[in-house]
């Protein structure tokens, strides 16, 4: 990005020069677009005072690191001793997004590689526009496959008492991230000048080494991005894992075993903890934890796709 | 042209019902069914008032009572001294309770479970934190065909439900909770179609939800006691073990329309609604 600004800098200036002779008209729609622009980074800011403000009190009189975050007792209505331990809800968040990205990204990469180098120019149109149509399935619907047909597959082919569980969840995550996958790693290798491919082919490279010794390097930094935008997608995910995870408090001792996610706590508990009550601020609390963990995600996401540019 | 008709239609209709009084209705998803079809007959009788009814939970119901934001909370659990307090600080006023109807927890298991029966000591058992019962094995030794390692795999919902709660209430008492690990569904029409798929599967429900795909155990107190299925009988003279009563909650005495409508819901045409609905009528006040 830096490399962007010194290039177009003498651009903007002699573009300054002219301000004064700027019709009006521009200068209104220049309000506009900076306007725009402002808005997000206002949003971002009132998404974070707004967590931080809500969970504030239990952070500062309730909260304890320890419990936080080395307990699975998650007992946010217990009758004996409240208790909120989200060891649990974060093991089985990263479980769940781990395997699924372990599903999705090779899947994903090698779609977005066949996409742009090995299919027809009329195949490839087709397939964007049906990974394009996988993008805008809602997740409630995503859930109920989840419920409906992955559950019996998963008890009847591998033989265990519950479908609903890790291993479900990620195969519904990684369908859900893959559109995403595809449509930014296919972007990173369209980025890549085609001087390469013919310099490689000119040498007398075959399509797959052109892929693999190529493009893989060239457009690695894309391609990475493209993998950590999917694994920010598979974190905030909600629905589709509170109906496909089985919503159990406990660490899954194998893929087998039923879990729960920090998302899908919040969705399913927020709308009945009163509002200011010790509860309902221990879900923002988890929220700013995810907050946390997604803000990671992207920076180092944006991180990747600046080093691409340089 | 469709569009500014349906448009103009809504402009008249609202100007026809200028003065409609609005009772708002909020709480218990258990509820929330059957204030919905009482809702709609009241309509009929009263066109005058409109009732506006909503879920969310006991728990929301009870919050918006004491907010100020609802006339009428609907939940099946009662309130809770804390809530009670809260609302008098609130508004000034003490909160009537009404019970408008009963239901019956019943414990289901998928149909190709052999068991007929549990007693309460094994349904806490299953269910209780440190209880001993993770297989069906150990209930008096049961095979279920189709469960895999014969694992019990218990649904619950999630714990702040009104359901959860009077579950835990009425087999753990108030000292004990639920065992972590159990499935926490988010509402009772799932449950029933989760442990309609799973084999190993056992979960809880109010009676109005029971379909014919899964099977409902009867519940006995002790072990030698008479073992009694969930329904409309033994939910009315309380003899099941795990029924409980449904409530309205108004804040202070309940204005003249309110009343009228809490009184309705008692009539015998508002019974025959309650029964339809799969719930029992209220025992008379």
């Amino acid at each position: 990005m830096e490399n962007k600004i010194t290039e177009v800098a003498p651009l903007t200036m002699e573009w300054r020069h002219k301000k004064s002779t700027k019709p009006k008209s521009e200068r209104i729609l220049e309000f506009i677009i900076k306007a725009g622009g402002l808005s997000c980074i206002i949003l971002i800011i009132a998404i974070l005072f707004f967590i931080l403000k809500e969970s504030a009190p239990f952070l500062i009189d309730r909260f304890d690191f320890k419990e936080f975050f080395m307990s699975t007792e998650w007992y946010p209505a217990s009758v004996v001793k409240v208790r909120y331990g989200i060891l649990a809800l974060l093991v089985g968040t990263l479980l769940v997004t781990f395997l699924s990205m372990l599903i999705a990204v090779p899947l994903g990469l090698a779609c977005a590689f066949y996409i742009s180098e090995f299919c027809s120019p009329q195949l490839r149109e087709i397939y964007k526009i049906l990974i394009e149509f996988l993008a805008a399935i809602p997740s409630v619907v995503w859930g109920f496959i989840a419920i409906m047909m992955i559950n019996p597959l998963i008890i009847y082919s591998f033989n265990v008492p519950i479908g609903l569980n890790i291993l479900n969840a990620s195969v519904i995550l990684a369908l859900m991230s893959l559109p995403l996958i595809v449509s930014v790693g296919e972007d990173a290798l369209r980025a890549v000048p085609e001087t390469y491919r013919e310099a490689a082919e000119g040498m007398g490279a075959t399509k797959w080494e052109v892929a693999t010794r190529v493009l893989l390097p060239a457009a690695k930094n894309g391609l990475m991005a493209a993998a950590l935008l999917g694994v920010g997608r598979a974190l905030g995910e909600t629905m589709a894992v509170l109906m496909a995870t089985g919503h159990s408090i406990q660490i899954p001792s194998s893929i087998f075993e039923p879990g729960r996610t920090l998302t899908a706590t919040i969705a399913a508990e927020l709308g009945e903890s009163p509002k200011g009550g010790e509860h309902y601020q221990a879900l923002f609390a988890i929220g700013l934890v995810l907050f946390v963990l997604s803000f990671i995600v992207n920076l180092t996401a944006d991180y990747l796709i600046r080093g691409r540019k340089k | 042209m469709r569009n500014i008709l349906f448009l103009i239609f809504i402009v008249m209709s609202c100007s026809k019902h200028e003065n409609v009084l609005i009772i708002q209705n909020k709480g218990s998803d258990t509820l929330v069914n059957l204030a919905q079809a009482w809702a709609e007959e009241y309509k009929k009788v009263h066109p005058q008032v409109a009732i506006a009814v909503s879920g969310g939970g006991s728990g929301t119901g009870i919050a918006a009572l004491i907010n100020g934001t609802v006339d009428i909370a609907n939940s099946s659990r009662a309130m809770k001294d804390e809530e009670k307090a809260e609302a008098l600080k609130n508004n000034g006023k003490n909160v009537s309770e009404f019970i408008v109807g009963m239901d019956a927890l019943a414990v289901f298991v998928h149909p190709a479970n052999p068991l007929q029966g549990l007693t309460l000591e094994e349904v806490a058992c299953i269910y209780g934190e440190g209880g001993k019962c993770t297989y069906w094995s150990d209930l008096r030794g049961t095979v279920v065909p189709g469960c895999q390692g014969n694992k019990i795999i218990r649904v619950s919902r999630q714990s702040n439900s009104g359901t959860y709660q009077y579950f835990r209430e009425a087999i753990l008492g108030k000292k004990r909770d639920l065992k972590l690990g159990s499935m926490d569904l988010n509402g009772s029409r799932e449950s029933i179609d989760l442990v309609e798929k799973t084999p190993c599967a056992i979960g809880y429900s109010g009676m109005g939800y029971l379909s014919k795909h899964v099977k409902s155990l009867c519940v006995s107190k002790t072990s030698d006691a008479e073992c009694i299925f969930p329904n409309l009988k033994t939910a009315m003279d309380k003899s099941y073990p795990i029924s409980r009563e449904l409530y309205m909650y108004t804040s202070g005495e309940p204005s003249e329309e309110v009343k009228t409508y809490m009184n309705w819901t008692q009539s015998e045409e508002a019974k025959k609604i309650t029964i339809n609905s799969g719930y029992v009528p209220a025992p008379k006040r």
